[in-house]
């Protein structure tokens, strides 16, 4: 008897303790993409704004596409995503207030070094994608509506093919994180479309190369909304908007802009001049 | 092969090192799943032993149920318990999404249909041996389930040591309702989870190998005392 | 409780008769002994007597109760008893446990007990690492710790050597002259001539005779006990 109090005791301990870890007096939601997170950015941009505001920021980072669900249904105080067409959708559909914008840096072309498709130093990101279909290379696709799929998809409307039709045999949906899809690419010696944040972050490139960039089309831009509190009345707004007023203000521009790995800038802050 | 013996470097290193955030993230992990463990033992236990002793209607239906439910996909379980706790969900009140208990309460959710299929099984076999002499004990029935359950006490700790160990190996209902939140609702599997999608294979690794030291450290333990007691009431 | 009714009492498994036809009467007190060669189906009688297994047909009537109305005053001790894997002392608190005894008393009481069995020095062994001997005098202390008016002893001695016979039989006695009814199997003529005050001889899943102790063993009237007690072997 007297075993099973004790056992009942050290359930109520480990309930106290882990409750106890996840009571912080304020803290907001911010659903992000995993291009930020796999950065590194957060890392260095949260603590500065969570000292001076006493904030606790709460990162949860998946695809674009799942982070403005998770905004939908009122689980995030902020979103911070890269597909302004979709963020658009979701501010004109009343699940969140204004569209700041945030920073950018580019989409670029990876793929390994023996480029069999021939894109590399190409211009036009459109006719790089078209040579891949062509030459009928392999390329992982994220497949999961992401804001690079959005853009990968956008790119090959241009290149007026459609790749899907080929699923399974050179063109590969992998439905899965930048991360998970550049290993995929990597062990496959497939072609892929990257942030340059993820890529800049990735730790197993092997033969895995730059091929293509600088296309203006492979424009990145980032932005964040705080989520409207007439849809969600739970939305922490005041806090959430002190983050967002922090992000675009001088000193979380500066921030931003003073992300570097091995000396290279991962995002532009939108707000330069 | 560099990988393997650069991630056993890592690991050393990990381990000698002791840095503050893998502490913290090993110390969820463990409170969460051992919590996530208790509880579903609580539930588990007697709920494998009322079908093991007890005979009601739709018995077998149950037995049926709990052995396939063992089978139960993380990612299913960790969907539901978002579709629950999130905001727009039945349970949204509570604020529960993204916090450890949401993690415990998703793994409690995972392990306690196997805890419950194990112990059934376990006691099942006991209570063929024991069932006349209880009842000529004049023992009813609800005094029988309480009875093997702590005749069947040593056998049944592996039936919670192999919840605990789905618990605190899955990573796919964690990720979903916990959000894999740094410092707040970060464990060892998303860890593992975000360094693969890192590319930083090596790292993902040595963190794998010292989940599965901690793992394999609580099983020796607990079989220890589990081999103890049994060679006492053999 | 007595008298104890049985009437066209019936069992049959795969068209063969385990109990053919069992009828008889016990009214008077002490040891009844149910003696039988193996298989002429005891054991199978005294579950049937206790309410465990239902008889295909027949009556059993204990003082006019069914033996599912009369269990809780009815013991019984297996022929392989289970010792419960907990202590010596807790198998008797757990027995008194289900006979509603409060929890204050039921030490002081098993204590008792186990005195009695000559087991006051195991009190807190595991009971499942006891010898043959003394488990049996264990399980018989837990069966009778409950108080019963009847208790049932299925083989008490199988497979028990001389001396752990010999102090099984006088916890057997003992208890009988505490004034509880005993019905005992056994195969073994021996004893049954130590213990028993009337004998139900037990053949073929029939009963072939039911007499005094006594008179059995100085003149059996049927033709199979009269073989058993010469020691030919009953096929």
């Amino acid at each position: 008897m007297n075993r099973r109090r004790n056992l009942l005791n050290i359930a109520c301990c480990l309930l106290a303790l882990i409750s106890s870890q996840a009571v912080a007096e304020r803290f907001i939601v911010v659903a992000s993409t995993t291009s930020i997170e796999n950065s590194g950015l957060f890392a260095h941009l949260l603590p500065p704004f969570e000292e001076r505001s006493g904030i606790q920021v709460r990162v949860v980072s998946v695809g674009t596409g799942a982070a403005l669900q998770f905004g939908r249904r009122c689980d995030a105080d902020v979103v911070m995503v890269h597909a302004p067409d979709l963020e658009q959708d979701f501010v004109a559909s009343g699940f969140g207030l204004e569209r700041h914008p945030l920073m950018h840096n580019d989409f670029i072309l990876v793929g390994p070094d023996h480029d069999p498709a021939g894109i590399r130093g190409l211009s036009r990101a459109a006719e790089a994608f078209a040579r891949i279909a062509n030459t009928q290379s392999r390329f992982v696709s994220r497949a999961d509506r992401s804001g690079t799929h959005a853009k990968e998809m956008e790119l090959w409307r241009i290149a007026d093919f459609d790749p899907t039709a080929s699923s399974g045999q050179w063109y590969l949906e992998t439905g899965s994180g930048m991360g998970q899809a550049l290993n995929t690419a990597r062990a496959m010696d497939a072609y892929v479309l990257a942030d340059r944040a993820s890529w800049l972050g990735f730790g197993n490139r092997g033969q895995l190369q730059v091929l293509a960039q600088g296309d203006p089309i492979l424009f990145n831009p980032y932005g964040v909304i705080l989520v409207n509190e007439q849809h969600c009345p739970n939305t922490r707004s005041a806090a959430g908007q002190q983050f967002i007023d922090w992000l675009v203000s001088e000193a979380g521009q500066q921030q931003i802009a003073s992300f570097t790995i091995d000396g290279s800038p991962l995002f532009v802050p939108a707000h330069t001049d | 092969m560099d990988e393997f013996s650069e991630s056993l470097r890592l690991t050393v290193q990990l381990l000698v090192s002791l840095e503050p955030e893998l502490v913290e993230i090993v110390s969820l992990s463990l409170s969460v799943s051992v919590s996530a463990t208790v509880l579903a033992a609580l539930i588990g236990l007697p709920l494998g032993a009322a079908v093991a002793v007890l005979r009601f209607p739709g018995r077998s239906a149950l037995t049926a149920l709990l052995n396939a439910s063992m089978g139960l996909p993380p990612v299913v379980v960790g969907l539901a318990v978002y579709l629950l706790l999130s905001r727009a969900g039945p349970l949204g009140e509570l604020g529960l999404l993204f916090t450890p208990q949401a993690m415990v309460i998703a793994q409690c959710l995972l392990i306690t249909p196997l805890i419950a299929a194990l112990a059934r099984q376990t006691l099942a076999d006991l209570d063929e041996n024991c069932r006349e002499q209880l009842q000529v004990l004049d023992t009813r029935p609800l005094n029988m389930v309480g009875a093997l359950l702590w005749d069947g006490r040593f056998s049944l700790i592996t039936a919670v040591l192999a919840g605990f160990g789905r618990a605190i190996a899955e990573v796919g209902a964690v990720i979903i309702v916990g959000g894999n939140i740094s410092g707040v609702t970060r464990v060892m599997t998303s860890t593992i989870a975000l360094e693969t999608s890192k590319g930083n294979l090596a790292l993902a690794l040595a963190l794998g190998l010292i989940l599965v030291t901690i793992t394999l450290s609580i099983n020796l333990l607990v079989t220890g005392v589990q081999n103890v007691a049994t060679r006492r009431y053999a | 409780m007595m008298p104890l009714k049985v009437s066209g009492v019936r069992m049959e498994r795969n068209g063969r008769a385990l109990l053919d036809e069992v009828s008889f009467c016990l009214a008077a007190n002490g040891v009844h002994v149910i003696l039988g060669p193996n298989g002429a189906g005891k054991s199978l009688l005294l579950r049937v007597l206790h309410g465990l297994i239902e008889p295909d047909s027949g009556q059993i009537e204990w003082a006019g109760r069914t033996p599912v109305a009369a269990q809780p005053e009815l013991g019984m001790v297996l022929q392989q008893p289970v010792m419960l894997r907990r202590s010596v002392l807790s198998n008797l608190t757990f027995a008194l446990a289900r006979k509603g005894v409060p929890r204050r008393q039921r030490k002081a009481q098993a204590l008792r007990a186990l005195a009695h069995a000559e087991l006051e020095s195991l009190a807190h062994q595991p009971a499942p690492c006891l010898s043959g001997g003394e488990a049996q005098r264990l399980a018989i202390v837990r069966a009778w710790v409950q108080r019963p008016k009847v208790l049932f002893f299925d083989e008490p001695c199988a497979n028990l050597d001389p001396r752990s016979t010999y102090k099984v039989e006088a916890l057997i006695r003992e208890i009988s002259a505490s004034g509880t009814q005993i019905i005992l199997t056994t195969h073994d003529l021996a004893q049954a001539r130590r213990l028993a005050s009337e004998v139900l001889f037990l053949a073929n899943g029939q009963v072939q005779e039911h007499t005094v102790a006594d008179l059995f063993f100085r003149s059996p009237r049927s033709l199979e006990a009269a073989a058993y007690l010469e020691g030919q072997l009953l096929l």
